[in-house]
């Protein structure tokens, strides 16, 4: 359930929900960590669930010694009012046998918030590509039926591919065919869901491999912002590289500590 | 997918734990009415059920609607339970007003109703002379689809905000994360994280990020106060024994000086001596053979 941390209930209506499938590589997490840190999104509630692993640490988004003794959870909520924009973001895994009765009651705070559309941004295993995925764009994108009218032409403008159908049971040759997100998380069952109740929904996702997954989560921020343009590039020369995508400060020591000297 | 040196092929672990998901997927729709038959008795037999074991009766209600608190102490893992043990519980007289009875593939403690101070236990006590400060011993494993049952068996939905909550318990050093090694680091040494409606200043430093603390019932106590807005602070050991150690009790010592606990204590010097003196019992006990 979805907890303020004000006294009263922010009003989220027409609001657009960004959040991350927990999938290989935590490609979602990090790109949601980079969007809450580059827009400076405050904290406006938890997500209180018995359905994630719990966890504690210290502001992971910390600029400065003040506001680095805030502490975080496992699931919390960020905003940007100014731009209309609402993150939810996960820092755990899901417990076992509960990640339907999660999206389950997740859906729910969605449709009861009225917010206008939920963006969800994941990954899949790069290795479950056919041999046509393999030479495309390792980007894809899946609507919901009540989402395909009003953004399909912006969709089709930016040339975007759309996740193929696969078989569903690969060993047989007569199978149907079937969405699949291999590596996905909770990513298909959110999308049969927000199919079924009728929400819109964008899933935005990227084949990939698990390892230093910062390229693969600016890439996939890069690939929101191409359609959301949540942030405008600082100059007008389209071959600059990179936008101003801030890294949070608790992307340190990614791989570990220090190494001792001894092992040299 | 990968190619291990000799050309099989295995498959590498995804961090994200989403191997799990479509396992569950796939055994969902293969169930059949016994395979979930099977499932509803393992989920009752992974039930919390907090008892007094005294009376043999099942608590009704959540551990602190039965017995609301001002203070409330918890030590989990053997350390911690130690430390309290020597230092909170040798300066008072304690009364027990529960117990957690939870059964999972780690703990070896069979029959909840007649524990011995050795086995691995969950106990509830409060302070006879100020039944307002409640304390916690916690040496058993929670498991993680246990712990928020385990939460709501002893916080309740109503949570109380005048509470004052410490937690103690340790983790391994290597769980630290610093830009230098962590075998040039001091253990055991002290860190803390509190809530944001923490009364009290901490008694050491806080955890600096990108260290967290995942998936111990500590983590889920302190995420519960934060999220009710309840004055909490938990207090980790970083140590490189995990067994009963007397070092890595002793580490807690600065915790004593704090609002929650320095009315509580009485001799330090008195204490250490009881602390040393379980750390040897324990350890003629213990061999290869037990």
């Amino acid at each position: 359930m979805f907890v303020p941390c004000g006294d009263s209930v922010p009003d989220l209506a027409g609001c657009t929900l960004l959040m991350p499938a927990v999938s290989v590589g935590n490609v979602g997490q990090l790109a949601i960590d980079l969007i809450i840190s580059t827009l400076n999104m405050y904290k406006i509630g938890y997500f209180y669930t018995d359905c994630l692993v719990p966890m504690v640490g210290n502001n992971p988004y910390a600029t400065a010694e003040e506001n680095s003794t805030e502490l975080s959870i496992n699931a919390e909520v960020y905003a940007s009012p100014s731009k209309k924009l609402v993150a939810l973001q996960l820092r755990s895994i899901f417990i076992k046998y509960k990640s339907k009765s999660f999206c389950e009651k997740l859906l729910f705070w969605v449709k009861s918030s009225n917010c206008a559309k939920v963006v969800v941004l994941s990954s899949s295993h790069s290795y479950h590509r056919n041999d046509l995925q393999l030479r495309s764009t390792p980007f894809r994108y899946l609507l919901t039926p009540s989402m395909q009218k009003s953004v399909q032409n912006k969709i089709q403008s930016l040339n975007w591919e759309e996740m193929e159908k696969s078989p569903c049971i690969p060993e047989i040759d007569d199978s149907e065919f079937c969405v699949r997100i291999p590596g996905g998380g909770i990513t298909k069952t959110l999308y049969d869901e927000g199919c079924s109740k009728e929400i819109p929904m964008v899933i935005l996702l990227k084949f990939v491999s698990e390892g230093d997954n910062i390229p693969d989560a600016l890439g996939l921020v890069e690939y929101l912002n191409e359609w959301l343009q949540i942030i405008k590039p600082c100059c007008d020369d389209p071959s600059a590289s990179a936008l101003p995508w801030k890294m949070p400060s608790s992307w340190r020591l990614l791989f570990g500590s220090g190494l001792p000297p001894a092992l040299f | 997918m990968a190619a291990t040196f000799f050309g099989e092929v295995v498959r590498a672990p995804c961090r994200a734990g989403t191997e799990d998901e479509e396992e569950e997927e796939e055994e969902g729709r293969r169930e059949t009415p016994e395979d979930g038959e099977v499932r509803q008795q393992l989920a009752r037999k992974r039930e919390v059920r907090l008892l007094r074991r005294q009376a043999k009766t099942t608590l009704e209600v959540s551990l602190l609607e039965k017995y609301p608190c001002s203070k409330f102490i918890i030590a989990i893992g053997n350390n911690a339970v130690a430390f309290l043990s020597s230092f909170i519980m040798n300066s008072g007289v304690w009364e027990e007003v529960g117990c957690a009875k939870l059964w999972n593939e780690w703990c070896r403690t069979v029959d909840t109703t007649h524990l011995s101070p050795t086995e691995a236990f969950c106990v509830f006590y409060h302070l006879k002379s100020n039944p307002s400060v409640v304390l916690c011993q916690c040496s058993c494993y929670v498991a993680e689809d246990q712990q928020y049952q385990w939460l709501e068996k002893v916080f309740g939905s109503c949570p109380r905000k005048n509470m004052q909550v410490t937690i103690l318990t340790c983790r391994h050093v290597t769980d630290y994360k610093t830009s230098e090694s962590t075998s040039s680091l001091h253990t055991p040494f002290l860190k803390a994280l509190k809530t944001q409606n923490a009364r009290e200043p901490p008694c050491c430093s806080l955890l600096e990020q990108p260290n967290i603390v995942p998936g111990l019932p500590a983590a889920g106590v302190l995420s519960y106060c934060q999220v009710w807005k309840i004055s909490a602070i938990l207090y980790l050991c970083y140590t490189d024994v995990m067994k009963l150690d007397l070092i890595t009790a002793e580490a807690f010592k600065p915790v004593l000086s704090s609002r929650s606990l320095k009315g509580l204590v009485k001799n330090i010097p008195q204490s250490t001596e009881i602390l040393k003196k379980l750390m040897t019992t324990n350890e003629i006990q213990s061999n290869i053979y037990t």
